[in-house]
């Protein structure tokens, strides 16, 4: 080997402790993007794969009602492509051993199998068409509750309570994302889907010889918009709901906005853990390489040239570089299966396809390649194009002078190291301010990471603190008479009760449309209340509207403007109806009124759909059971149940995700704080030396160089909270849907999480300078100039 | 005895260096010529522009004003890529701190030289002829002051160098390692016919030379030929 190619390796295994600081960084870096990117295009490519092999609908069109001779006038529609006709039902389910209200949608199955939406068996069989009691179980339910081909459990359809069998266990590219209808987050142990041959789930719902929803799919030319409302028109005497596109479609929503979020953070996080990163190489590479400096003299006053030294210590760095490039991959691809894996819990995907693509690899190469080949190619022709001559002396004695805060009055009574400190610090300003901001941005990434989740966790407060009081909701499967609340509140541990009523509609404002639901709430509720911006309790009207402010920008109406309001359910009167004000929420797009007002609006005589409850926790065992058994309750949230699982299910994902990056974040801000503090050792080895031979003690040279560390550490743990909020409300910003808004919030936590993260860094690498302090060999020093 | 080969020959060369607003006269115009095969010592007191001028001779800095030839090619206006193949092919340096690559040891330390050169010694040879035939896998931090610099030597003569410049090579010894230096920087004039300077600010060192010229304050004051021509050890200082 040739004498030169050894000194890259033995300066290597030199600075092997810099070297892996640096690999480090690197490897977090590469490491973020290549998750990110993989996880993300795993469940881009499962999704779309799912949806194109199982044949996912174009659109749906729920309604009350319709015989299935109607289906024919809807295939007739222009642009259809396929349309097929079913039999959707809500159903109480009764499990073994599991008290809490279970609910769950019954969905059709035609005789020859669906050809919209298909279903993936995993195990089992088909349910038997002539038989009336056996149906296939969704994967996620039947997980939760260990069910298996064989366990039976009773439900309770339309009012009757029967036995069914569980023949299979199945996918559906309809519901990879299934939450109960009215629920914030999925929770598998109390919301299941269960498909039933349609004969058998017509007979048992009243629907024989009828459908009340409708998929389809749409030739490749066809217009959504214009089929929408040709059905709308043909189902509108059937009590049609208002038919939907597919970006509509509940679970699609879902994943279409968690993509849009997780597409942000594949760019945005890597793109901040990368500039970190480079800039830190820059930054890093510079003054390692300048350490080099004489080195570079004596080679080029023995006939190198500069190219010649360029590619000596670019190979220098592509060895570390690679090795943290080749780690960072490993890590990322491992951590990218770990988060998929993740995902897949939550989106019930039957497969999912993970591969890490060669641009991925390439691109997280090449990033890491051109920042730290640049960071170089800079310092080491800053170094090179020295005359060998000049490059040989020893730099020039920094110039120094009286500090600015030594004039100070008080600076009179201060030690010598501790103006050391001062003068070297004001000495190069742009290098400190450039070791503040690694820090700083260190420091940032950790907030950041750990951002997401605090911001959740306040929706949720809010939501569970201020809007939401209730111990339990009944959801009516259509609406019932006001007198229904009566007998609710007189079940056995119900202090109290408040009604609801929940009307869809289609909003419009000039061009704008938005379907949604009004929620009628009685005057001074308790239970649920509409926040204003401030996130105190709005008030709901008799004459108006309030809006969740979300909506109210989607259609871009302000307090004063009147919205025309399409009901979609009764006498599908259509409304005029001012906005009066606009609601804060986090969550979903909600419209709220008056309760009696709305129902004198509907033109109907006063009914409820629903009610929140107050209820005794002892005697939750028995409102459960007799919940169950009426017929007219659809379905029942348990707040306790809604709270633990969104701790359970949400925040483990969120925080699985936050932890990777954690992770990482403190790996960089450790390899920027060791890099700072052991370059600031090799720089000023000589001069500490020297300190020491004059007779200072280490303590007093171990505290010029930590002190300076201590200062920098101190002042960049602020800027990174600043920037790391800065930063996280960027990111933010780009995450707003119609699903969710969420608020920048950091929880002082977070702020002491990073701060120690950053502190420990510092001890750490402290710890490893004095240990060299300690070791440092004076004569050596003094003798040889290296 | 034919008339000597000139090899270098400077006119009226300058150095200027720019601190900032202030100008340092480094040399301020020297005329100089040296000979093939002739050893030639450098004398004169710090800051006289000594290491200066052997800068600009073995082409590791550029004069500001004057012309410089070796071999009749004109160093001051040579482009870099011209500067560094002269360094490499007729050039070899030892400076007062050794300069080694301190990850390298003698023997390598001396082949990153020779694995660029031309027409090279075998870096053993090399090292041989400075005595350090039982030191070539050390490292410079597991070598004396002394042995340092016959590395350093060692290295700078392993390419069979036109020319040898030295800048205070016995600075940083003592006597007695500094006259095994000497020797050795001797031995390669005799036995190669290398045209040597050295710096020195050492006036004793100064009579081995064949011819001595004094340095001051930027000025060649006085050139001295050697009559009776000491060996290095018979100096004692
Ligand atoms: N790179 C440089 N920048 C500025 N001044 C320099 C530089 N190198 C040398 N000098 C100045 O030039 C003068 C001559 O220096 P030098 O040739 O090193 O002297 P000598 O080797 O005789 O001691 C000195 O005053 C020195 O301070
Ligand atoms: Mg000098």
């Amino acid at each position: 080997m040739r004498a030169i190619n050894r000194k890259i390796l033995r300066d290597l295994v030199g600075m092997r402790g810099q070297a892996l600081a640096i690999a480090l960084v690197v490897a977090s870096g590469a490491a973020t993007y290549i998750m990110s990117v993989s996880t993300l295009d795993a469940l881009e490519s499962t999704l779309a794969a799912y949806y194109r092999e199982y044949r996912f609908a174009d659109g749906f069109a729920p309604l009350k009602r319709a015989p299935r001779s109607v289906a024919a006038r809807l295939r007739e529609i222009p642009g259809i492509q396929m349309l097929e006709t079913r039999v959707l039902a809500a159903a109480n389910l009764t499990i073994d051993n599991f008290d809490e209200p279970v609910s769950a949608q019954i969905v059709s199955i035609p005789e020859s199998g669906p050809l919209l939406n298909a279903i993936y068996l995993r195990s089992g069989r088909m349910p038997d068409p002539s038989r009336d009691n056996e149906v296939l179980v969704s994967d996620s339910f039947a997980s939760a509750h260990q069910f298996r081909a064989g366990t039976h459990f009773y439900a309770t359809i339309n009012g009757r309570r029967r036995r069914l069998e569980i023949t299979g266990i199945a996918f559906s590219p309809e519901f990879i994302y299934q939450v109960q209808p009215g629920a914030l987050i999925p929770d598998f142990k109390t919301f299941g889907i269960l498909w039933m041959p349609e004969d058998a789930l017509a007979a048992a719902y009243d629907m024989e010889g009828a459908f009340n929803d409708v998929t389809f799919s749409i030739e490749r030319s066809a217009n959504i918009k214009e089929i929408i409302d040709r059905m709308d028109e043909i189902l509108a005497r059937y009590g049609g709901l208002g038919a939907y596109g597919r970006e509509d479609q509940l679970s699609n929503k879902y994943l279409s906005s968690e993509f849009d979020q997780l597409r942000q953070m594949a760019v945005i996080f890597p793109a901040i853990f990368y500039g970190v990163a480079a800039f830190l190489l820059n930054i890093v590479i510079t003054r390692v390489i300048a350490t080099q400096r004489e080195q570079m003299g004596v080679l080029k006053a023995f006939g190198y040239a500069t190219t010649d030294l360029v590619l000596h210590y670019l190979a220098l760095v592509a060895m570390i570089i690679a090795a943290g490039i080749a780690g960072g991959i490993a890590l990322g691809a491992w951590l990218g299966q770990a988060l998929g894996s993740l995902y897949m819990e939550y989106y019930r995907f039957p497969f999912l396809l993970f591969h890490l693509r060669p641009d991925m690899i390439f691109v997280a190469a090449l990033i890491s390649g051109v920042a730290a080949g640049l960071g170089t190619l800079h310092a080491v022709y800053r170094a090179a194009s020295l005359p060998p001559a000049v490059a040989m002396q020893p730099p020039v004695p920094p110039r120094y002078r009286r500090s600015f805060l030594e004039s100070l009055p008080l600076a009179r009574s201060v030690s010598q190291p501790t103006r050391m400190i001062v003068r070297n610090l004001e000495r190069r300003p742009l290098k400190s301010v450039l070791s503040i901001l690694g820090v700083a941005a260190a420091c940032a990434i950790l907030v950041v990471g750990t951002l997401f989740s605090d911001s959740v966790d306040y929706i949720v407060r809010i939501q569970f603190q201020f809007a939401q009081h209730d111990d339990l909701n009944v959801i009516f499967n259509e609406p019932a008479s006001a007198k229904a609340i009566s007998s609710l509140k007189a079940m056995p541990g119900v202090r109290y009760a408040e009604p609801f009523r929940s009307v869809p509609v289609r909003l419009r404002f000039e061009q704008r449309s938005y379907r949604t639901s009004i929620q009628g709430l009685p005057h001074g509720a308790v239970l649920r209340r509409v926040l204003d911006s401030e996130l105190k309790p709005a008030p709901v009207q008799e004459h108006g509207l309030l809006l969740t402010d979300y909506l109210a920008g989607i259609l871009h109406v302000r307090p004063g403007d009147t919205l025309t309001v399409e009901t979609l359910e009764g006498e599908r009167r259509v409304l005029r109806l001012p906005l009066v004000a606009v609601a804060k929420e986090f969550v979903g797009v909600g419209a709220y009124m008056e309760l009696e007002a709305l129902n004198c609006a509907m033109g109907e005589a006063p009914s409820i759909s629903g009610a929140y409850m107050e209820t005794d926790s002892e005697h939750d065992k028995e409102i459960y059971a007799e919940l169950r058994e009426m017929p007219r309750v659809a379905g029942a949230g348990v707040r306790a149940n809604a709270l633990r699982n969104f701790y359970e299910t949400m925040a483990k994902q969120a925080l699985t995700f936050a932890f990777f990056n954690t992770l990482l974040a403190a790996s960089i801000a450790f390899g920027v704080v060791y890099n700072s503090a052991r370059i600031g050792f090799s720089e000023r080895s000589r001069e500490l030396a020297s300190l020491r031979v004059l007779g200072f003690t280490r303590f007093e040279v171990a505290y010029i160089l930590l002190g300076e560390l201590a200062v920098l550490t101190v002042a960049a743990i602020p800027i990174g909270f600043f920037m790391g909020r800065g930063l996280g409300a960027f990111m933010i910003s780009n995450v707003q849907t119609d699903l969710f808004r969420v608020p920048v919030i950091v929880d002082p936590s977070t702020y002491a999480f990073a701060a120690i993260v950053v502190l420990a860094s510092a001890l750490i690498s402290g710890a490893g300078i004095l240990r060299k302090i300690y070791k440092l060999d004076l004569v050596e020093v003094l003798k040889v100039r290296e | 005895m034919a008339e000597p080969r000139r090899v270098f020959s400077a006119t009226g060369i300058t150095k200027v260096y720019h601190m900032g607003d202030v100008e340092v006269h480094a040399l301020r115009g020297v005329d100089l010529e040296l000979y093939a095969a002739e050893f030639t010592v450098l004398l004169g007191p710090s800051g006289s522009g000594k290491s200066t001028l052997l800068n600009i001779l073995g082409g590791l800095d550029r004069v500001t004003s004057g012309e410089v030839t070796y071999e009749g090619r004109d160093l001051s206006r040579a482009s870099e890529r011209d500067l560094t193949n002269y360094r490499r092919h007729y050039v070899g340096f030892v400076f007062q701190f050794y300069n080694l690559i301190p990850s390298l040891t003698a023997r390598e330390n001396v082949s990153v030289v020779t694995e660029i050169a031309l027409d090279p010694m075998r870096p053993e040879d090399a090292l041989e002829l400075v005595g350090l035939g039982d030191r070539m896998d050390h490292f410079p931090s597991q070598l004396s002051g002394g042995q340092q610099q016959r590395v350093a030597i060692a290295r700078a003569i392993a390419k069979r160098p036109a020319v040898l410049l030295c800048d205070e090579p016995t600075g940083a010894l003592d006597s007695e390692t500094g006259i095994v230096v000497l020797e050795a920087l001797m031995r390669v004039n005799r036995q190669m016919g290398t045209t040597t300077a050295i710096i020195t600010h050492n006036a004793d060192i100064a009579s081995i030379a064949d011819r001595v010229i004094y340095l001051s304050d930027g000025h060649i004051v006085r050139t001295e030929q050697n009559r009776d021509k000491k060996e290095p050890r018979d100096l004692h200082w």
